[in-house]
């Protein structure tokens, strides 16, 4: 199984996953494969399950049915994951949260290196030079000894990718990379993360926006009532959407017109 | 008759003394005296401020007078049949004096150690119960002549009574006594000269307990004291020879020198027609000392001079000059260097204290959130019984209930009091704190590959202890306040130093602005270091 997963170049495969809090369902059989190098975005309304599904992925919550796996590392259903599955998961995947919750009495370098040290055994200097090495990439080297409430919301932000990329996952989960990003900034990231890419890393986001995915995405699936209702390259999914859940997403969010980006001065009716 | 200053042979069992009293308390163990004692005097005081309150310091045809009825027999006790009364010889003698002067005596119970000064507020109108002569009571308030005479004795365990026979025998052994009386000063001239430890403690019965149980070598105090603990504790034997010599007076406020004047004809006629031979007869106190005691004072004999009171400044039965101010400034000198002295054994035992409580309280606050549901319930319970009850209870039960399993040093018991107690405040803070650092924290560390315990130990503690911070600061300066309790342990911290001064001094101005300056001084530093420190982990975001 797990050579097949790699000879098919799937980083990710999820089956039928299910997840329910309560009464509540929240993930009802999402299907979903991520191909190495890809960067694919997933949308959805808030409350849609884009955020839990991330969080099963990370090995921060268990799910009800279904099967998860990422770079051969398969998880089950309805269990807590084994240490040693979870020690393995744990190098397979990278999380980068919506509020990046770096660290706050560490300096943005121990950040980066902390896992390195005490979870990897790498010896203190050697990953201390990676962890600058990251943070150069990054392009926030220069703030290295910085405490986290020293840095701006886009620092904080490449901070954190550094620190999830530190152990090199195959791997990284965003949530909302773009949330507190103005235009400008916006762009750096979506450069950024192409870089990435295109160095064989696979990237998989929940966001809400709709042109960084049109700029920046290779695939996007949107993800309804625990589902994924819609799935294909962004020009196609956002400029004819098929599903109600897609064009109400769409019509949600007040923006700019940009260029090749579609005009939406059309009334704010749901479906 | 042979001159006071050489004491004859004393028999503490003497005929005079054998009369039984049965005392209620004697058979109650050391334990519960010590829950007990504190009880009664926390009710007294409240009892005295309402009193104080309501009530104007002298009623007309009344006569307000002021003992400590924790003195207890033969002194001044609640009377075992009605606790509403009040029994003893002193009450025997302010009863005489009152008749004397035509008015009903009325008690006001007050603390021992602020008789004096409860004398000089107005509280009431003469203080009686056990008061020793002393230049400061002469140099402060007005002194009614001696009434009773008195012999500083030692007290040994059985075992020891052929070794140490004097003071001079016991060169480096604990001596206990009671604090601010003229035994504790003689131990501590004796200490300043090589010789015996000085232990001082706030009640008369501990000493003698700590006796039988060892954990000091002797007791020098009144007779009267001695023998009414030889009667208590088994095993115990006091010493012949009298160490001193001293004498009970009253006091009074020295704008009341001319009711001091009538008292001191009353008691004068007393001494002369037997009622007061007859008062100390039936309490069994009488004895050949008070016959040569009463002559002095009626003039029949000439005074000896310089009797073996350490220090005298004058004459018992002459009155002194009231309100001649001791020398402060040479009071201070003598004295600073023993606040000094205090004040490092206050900041070394909180400093210490705290260091067990702050380990204690993170292992008991870890319990309390990683625990499972029994060891969180066990903690919870440490806790909730340990804020709920007063420290001082649980010193007392440290120090003297469970002497009899384990016999901790005093320091030590103080130590670990303190320590236990701050411990559960501290938990507090601590969980708190852990709970109050953010869920992403910890996921964000988990993500990472963090075990559990490194989650703690890296990223949930380090972020906790930030939080922590300011209330841990402010827990640590009242509990450097909170260590003058352990005076109750015969630990003399800075607190009890001062109030040996103030005693001494017979004024708390200057002893309690100086004290009030040490625990500035300590705690200031402590509060500024903190605040800075705070500053440095909250700047602001750039």
């Amino acid at each position: 199984m797990e050579g097949a997963h790699v000879m098919s170049g799937l980083v990710l495969e999820a089956r039928g996953v299910t997840l329910r809090r309560g009464a509540r369902e929240v993930l009802r059989g999402v299907d979903l494969d991520v191909r190495r190098g890809e960067l694919v975005a997933m949308m959805g309304l808030s409350g849609g399950g884009k955020t839990t599904f991330l969080r099963a992925v990370a090995g921060l919550e268990p799910f009800d049915t279904g099967s998860l796996s990422v770079d051969g590392v398969t998880l089950t259903a309805r269990a807590a994951p084994l240490p040693e599955v979870l020690r393995a998961l744990r190098r397979k995947v990278g999380m980068v949260f919506q509020f990046h919750y770096l660290f706050e009495h560490m300096t943005a370098a121990q950040n980066v290196w902390l896992a390195l040290v005490h979870v990897h055994g790498v010896p203190r200097h050697e990953a201390e030079r990676k962890a600058l090495d990251l943070l150069e990439q990054m392009g926030v080297g220069a703030r290295a000894g910085a405490l986290p409430r020293e840095l701006s919301g886009g620092e904080a932000q490449r901070v954190a990718i550094a620190r999830a990329l530190a152990v090199d996952p195959p791997l990284l989960l965003m949530d909302e990379p773009t949330a507190s990003l103005d235009p400008a900034r916006r762009d750096e990231l979506g450069d950024t993360l192409e870089r990435l890419t295109q160095s064989g890393r696979t990237l998989l986001a929940a966001t809400h926006d709709d042109d960084f995915v049109r700029d920046y995405a290779d695939r996007v699936v949107v993800i309804a009532d625990g589902r994924v209702v819609e799935e294909g390259v962004p020009a196609a999914v956002l400029g004819s959407p098929q599903h109600p859940a897609t064009r109400q997403l769409l019509s949600q969010k007040p923006r700019t017109d940009r260029e090749g980006s579609r005009d939406d001065r059309r009334p704010r009716d749901t479906d | 008759m042979e001159p006071l200053s050489r004491p004859s042979p004393y028999n503490p069992w003497s005929d005079e003394a054998s009369i039984d009293m049965t005392q209620p308390r004697a058979r109650l163990g050391p334990f519960l005296l010590g829950i007990v004692r504190p009880a009664i005097a926390l009710l007294l005081a409240a009892g005295v401020a309402v009193c104080a309150a309501a009530q104007p310091p002298a009623t007309a045809g009344e006569l307000r007078w002021g003992g400590d009825p924790e003195g207890g027999s033969p002194y001044v006790e609640a009377d075992p049949l009605d606790p509403s009364r009040v029994v003893g010889f002193e009450v025997d003698v302010a009863a005489l004096i009152a008749s004397k002067l035509g008015l009903t005596p009325r008690f006001q119970p007050v603390q021992f150690a602020s008789i004096d000064a409860s004398v000089k507020r107005g509280d009431f109108l003469i203080g009686l119960g056990g008061i020793e002569d002393t230049p400061a009571r002469r140099a402060t308030l007005a002194v009614t002549v001696p009434y009773y005479g008195f012999r500083e004795v030692l007290t040994v365990r059985a075992g020891d009574a052929s070794r140490f026979r004097t003071l001079a025998d016991l060169r480096g052994r604990r001596v206990a006594t009671l604090g601010g009386t003229i035994a504790y000063e003689i131990l501590l001239d004796a200490q300043a000269g090589g010789g015996a430890v000085a232990v001082s403690y706030d009640d008369d019965v501990h000493p003698y307990s700590d006796l039988a149980i060892g954990r000091v070598d002797a007791v020098l105090l009144d007779h009267v004291l001695a023998e009414k603990a030889m009667r208590r504790e088994r095993g115990l034997v006091t010493q012949p020879d009298a160490v001193a010599v001293g004498h009970y007076v009253g006091v009074l406020d020295t704008k009341n020198a001319a009711l001091r004047g009538r008292i001191d004809a009353i008691l004068r006629e007393a001494m002369r027609d037997g009622s007061l031979e007859a008062i100390f007869r039936r309490w069994g106190l009488w004895n050949n000392d008070q016959p040569e005691l009463y002559a002095r004072v009626l003039g029949t004999i000439a005074p000896v001079p310089g009797s073996a009171v350490p220090s005298p400044s004058g004459e018992p039965d002459e009155a002194p000059p009231p309100g001649s101010p001791p020398d402060t400034a040479a009071a201070v000198r003598r004295y600073l260097p023993a606040l000094f002295r205090a004040a490092l054994i206050t900041i070394v035992l909180s400093c210490f204290a705290m260091a067990l409580a702050i380990m204690l309280g993170v292992a008991v606050a870890s319990g309390r959130v990683y625990g499972g549901r029994l060891l969180r319930a066990l903690l919870t319970a440490y806790v909730e019984l340990t804020r709920g009850t007063p420290v001082l209870l649980q010193l007392f039960v440290l120090y003297y209930g469970l002497a009899e399993i384990v016999r901790l040093p005093a320091f030590v018991a103080a130590l670990l009091g303190l320590g236990l107690n701050y411990a559960a405040y501290e938990s507090e803070i601590y969980r708190s704190a852990l709970e109050a650092v953010p869920k992403g924290q910890l996921e964000a560390a988990r993500v990472l590959g963090l075990s559990e315990r490194q989650v703690f130990t890296l990223v949930r503690g380090p972020q906790a202890l930030r939080l922590a911070l300011a209330p841990m600061t402010n827990d640590f300066v009242a509990l450097l306040k909170d260590s003058s309790l352990v005076s109750v342990l015969t630990v003399v911290e800075l607190t009890k130093q001062t109030q040996i001064f103030a005693a001494n001094l017979g004024s708390w101005l200057v002893p309690g602005a100086l004290c009030a300056a040490l625990y500035l001084a300590m705690s200031l530093p402590l509060a500024r270091a903190a605040r800075r420190m705070e500053a440095k982990w909250k700047a602001p975001t750039s």
